[in-house]
């Protein structure tokens, strides 16, 4: 178990890239930091791996507080967004490196260099050096050398950014399955938020370097906490509209929309609506504009609508329905999946 | 083919030919005088003998001093590459105020320290400290000189190696030493045999130093030598030198030979920066 409480990282010019963070992660959990560059999610790990120093607060790993211990006391493993493999060494070097520095015999060496690559189906590989190997072969061996480790936490820097867009699909499933089987403790770091919501199993979304939101994919994709999650997760941007609250129902962009059932809203107060291109669904009733800019997504196409007073909305609609640039349409979000956050916090406001 | 065309070929050809001789008349001479009964200043098919050989063998400090040699070269190289590859790896890493700055002022200052500017100030220095006539003291004042050009050159080799590596195997738990011993060297490795063999042939070469510090003939290195090999007459001796300047010309050619093929002089691929 990883708990940080109150931890703040502080780089020498000033700059608070984690500020104050209080966190758990379960044994076993697959954990996600998802924010965008400089959210402070990179040194928020670097921290937890020891690699830089925390300025408050404090660390604890398997209920051993390890706050001021050195990189390689802490248990800990880590895959570098670049690797990081030792090019003069072979694959089964690099594998069996955490074991040659805690002076293990020659033989222990080899067998956790033939029995770790043997599970990512590096066996052939092992008198190759890293040069030699693809993207996504480089990426295993640097996993096999973390496995190899036997640490208590894994933590990874980017995984797949390094790789191509096809490959990263397969290394995805790959990692997402190695994880299940080893069942161990793994933090990554990611700006990808379909990378996030596709592994983990709970997501820290951050900012600033604190937490903006912490919940399971499912519950950040579909009740982002506020408007800068709600910005930041999903492929397609939410829509975000302004609107004011008029008879319990929120006026906006020339509909009444009907919030969630228990919700209470004050008459008059500003609001955003948030709806997901994915929760609109074309009707008689709500939000009618006129359609502007079809693009095809594959199975379905983003469509763009021009409402009254210039608000631009998106909707998806699956294929072989999309509308043609002109026409009317109207459109209102499926019952429940309308998110009212208050225009000044920009929070979810909730019953 | 017209005529401008082959004029334009034939001016190239003889070009190059000139070059081409100017550089292996030396090359030629240095490979044929030795082994000539009447060596001479010119180029000749050789009149094959091996006396020269004999005579250079014989003289009281030919073979001496090509050992001298190489004891001070071994001391200048050793120091410059060990002491060069630390400094350069702790100014690769750390970051203080002016490193820049200091780098380019020990390189501006080297070229003075060894050039004839300090020759004065160290001979005194070292006559003051009992030192002259010491080969190891000899080669640690040109080891001190080429030292921050070494530096420079190393630090920029050791800049290229990702700061990821070490960090890596940090993670993994190895200590300081470690991490540069596994890590650090082996990758920074070309450019470290690079400066060896330039320290190596930088100390082979030097004159000045040598001459000034080490005044007795029998502690003199092949270098200082060569100007003293000289007949009655005082006219240049021709049947040791072309023999003494074969031996001279050989342990460098031997070790980039060796370097180049036991280290290389060339980088193992990695992963995309």
């Amino acid at each position: 178990m990883i708990e940080l409480t109150g931890l703040s990282t502080v780089y020498p010019n000033g700059v608070r890239a984690v500020d104050g963070l209080d966190l758990s992660i379960a044994d076993g959990e697959f954990f996600a930091l998802l924010g965008p560059s400089g959210c402070g999610k990179t040194t928020l790990l670097r921290t937890i791996a020891g690699l830089e120093q925390s300025s408050s607060g404090a660390i604890s790993l398997a209920g051993r507080d390890v706050t001021k211990a050195e990189a390689g006391k802490r248990g800990v493993a880590m895959v570098f967004q670049d690797y990081a493999l030792f090019p003069h060494m072979t694959v089964a070097q690099n594998i069996a490196y955490p074991l040659r520095v805690r002076r293990a015999s020659k033989q222990a060496q080899q067998d956790a260099a033939t029995s770790t690559s043997a599970n990512l189906g590096l066996s052939d590989y092992l008198e190759r050096r890293p040069g030699q190997l693809s993207g996504g072969q480089q990426q295993r061996v640097a996993l096999a050398r973390a496995i190899a480790m036997s640490a208590d936490v894994l933590l990874l820097d980017e995984p797949l950014s390094n790789l191509d867009a096809r490959l990263r699909l397969e290394a995805r499933t790959f990692l997402k399955r190695l994880q299940r089987d080893l069942g161990l403790t793994t933090v990554f770091v990611t700006h990808d938020q379909a990378e996030a919501l596709a592994l983990a199993d709970r997501i820290a979304v951050m900012a600033e370097g604190r937490i903006r939101q912490l919940g399971s994919p499912k519950e950040v994709f579909q009740r982002p906490a506020d408007t800068f999650v709600a910005n930041f997760i999903g492929s397609t941007p939410m829509n975000l509209l302004t609107g004011t609250v008029r008879d319990g129902q929120v006026d906006v962009a020339g509909a009444l929309l009907t919030p969630p059932g228990d919700l209470r809203l004050t008459d008059g107060a500003p609001v955003i609506a948030g709806i997901r291109p994915e929760y609109l669904k074309p009707g008689t009733e709500g939000i009618t504009g006129v359609v502007s800019i079809v693009e095809n997504l594959g199975v379905t196409s983003l469509v763009t609508l021009e409402c009254p007073g210039e608000v631009l909305v998106g909707l998806t609609v699956p294929e072989h329905e999309e509308p043609a640039v002109g026409a009317t349409m109207t459109a209102a979000p499926a019952p429940g999946r309308l998110l009212v956050y208050d225009s000044e916090t920009s929070e979810l406001l909730t019953a | 083919m017209t005529f401008s065309l082959m004029l334009r070929r034939s001016l190239y050809t003889v070009l190059i030919a000139a070059l081409l001789a100017f550089f292996a008349i030396p090359m030629l001479w240095l490979a044929s005088a030795p082994f000539d009964s009447d060596p001479g200043v010119g180029l000749r098919w050789p009149d094959w003998t091996l006396d020269n050989w004999r005579i250079t063998f014989e003289h009281p400090y030919a073979l001496g001093s090509l050992v001298n040699s190489i004891v001070l070269c071994a001391v200048a190289t050793i120091v410059t590459t060990a002491l060069g590859t630390l400094a350069s790896y702790a100014l690769s890493r750390v970051r203080i105020p002016g490193r820049d700055a200091l780098l380019y002022v020990l390189l501006l200052l080297s070229s003075v320290v060894t050039g004839t500017a300090a020759m004065v100030p160290i001979f005194v220095l070292m006559l003051q400290l009992g030192l002259i006539n010491s080969q190891y003291a000899t080669g640690l004042v040109i080891a001190g000189g080429m030292l921050p050009a070494a530096i420079f050159i190393l630090k920029d080799f050791i800049d290229t190696v990702p700061r990821s590596y070490e960090e890596s195997a940090r993670v993994f738990g190895a200590s300081p030493g470690q991490v540069l011993l596994h890590v650090v060297l082996p990758v920074a490795r070309p450019g470290i045999a690079t400066i060896l063999v330039w320290a190596f042939v930088q100390a082979w070469g030097n004159f000045l130093l040598p001459f000034l510090l080490l005044r007795d003939v029998a502690e003199q290195p092949a270098a200082v030598l060569l100007r003293t090999l000289r007949d009655e007459g005082g006219s240049a001796n021709l049947t040791v030198i072309p023999a003494f300047s074969l031996l001279y010309a050989i342990p460098v050619v031997a070790l980039y030979l060796f370097v180049s093929k036991r280290y290389g002089f060339r980088f193992h691929g990695g992963i995309k920066a």
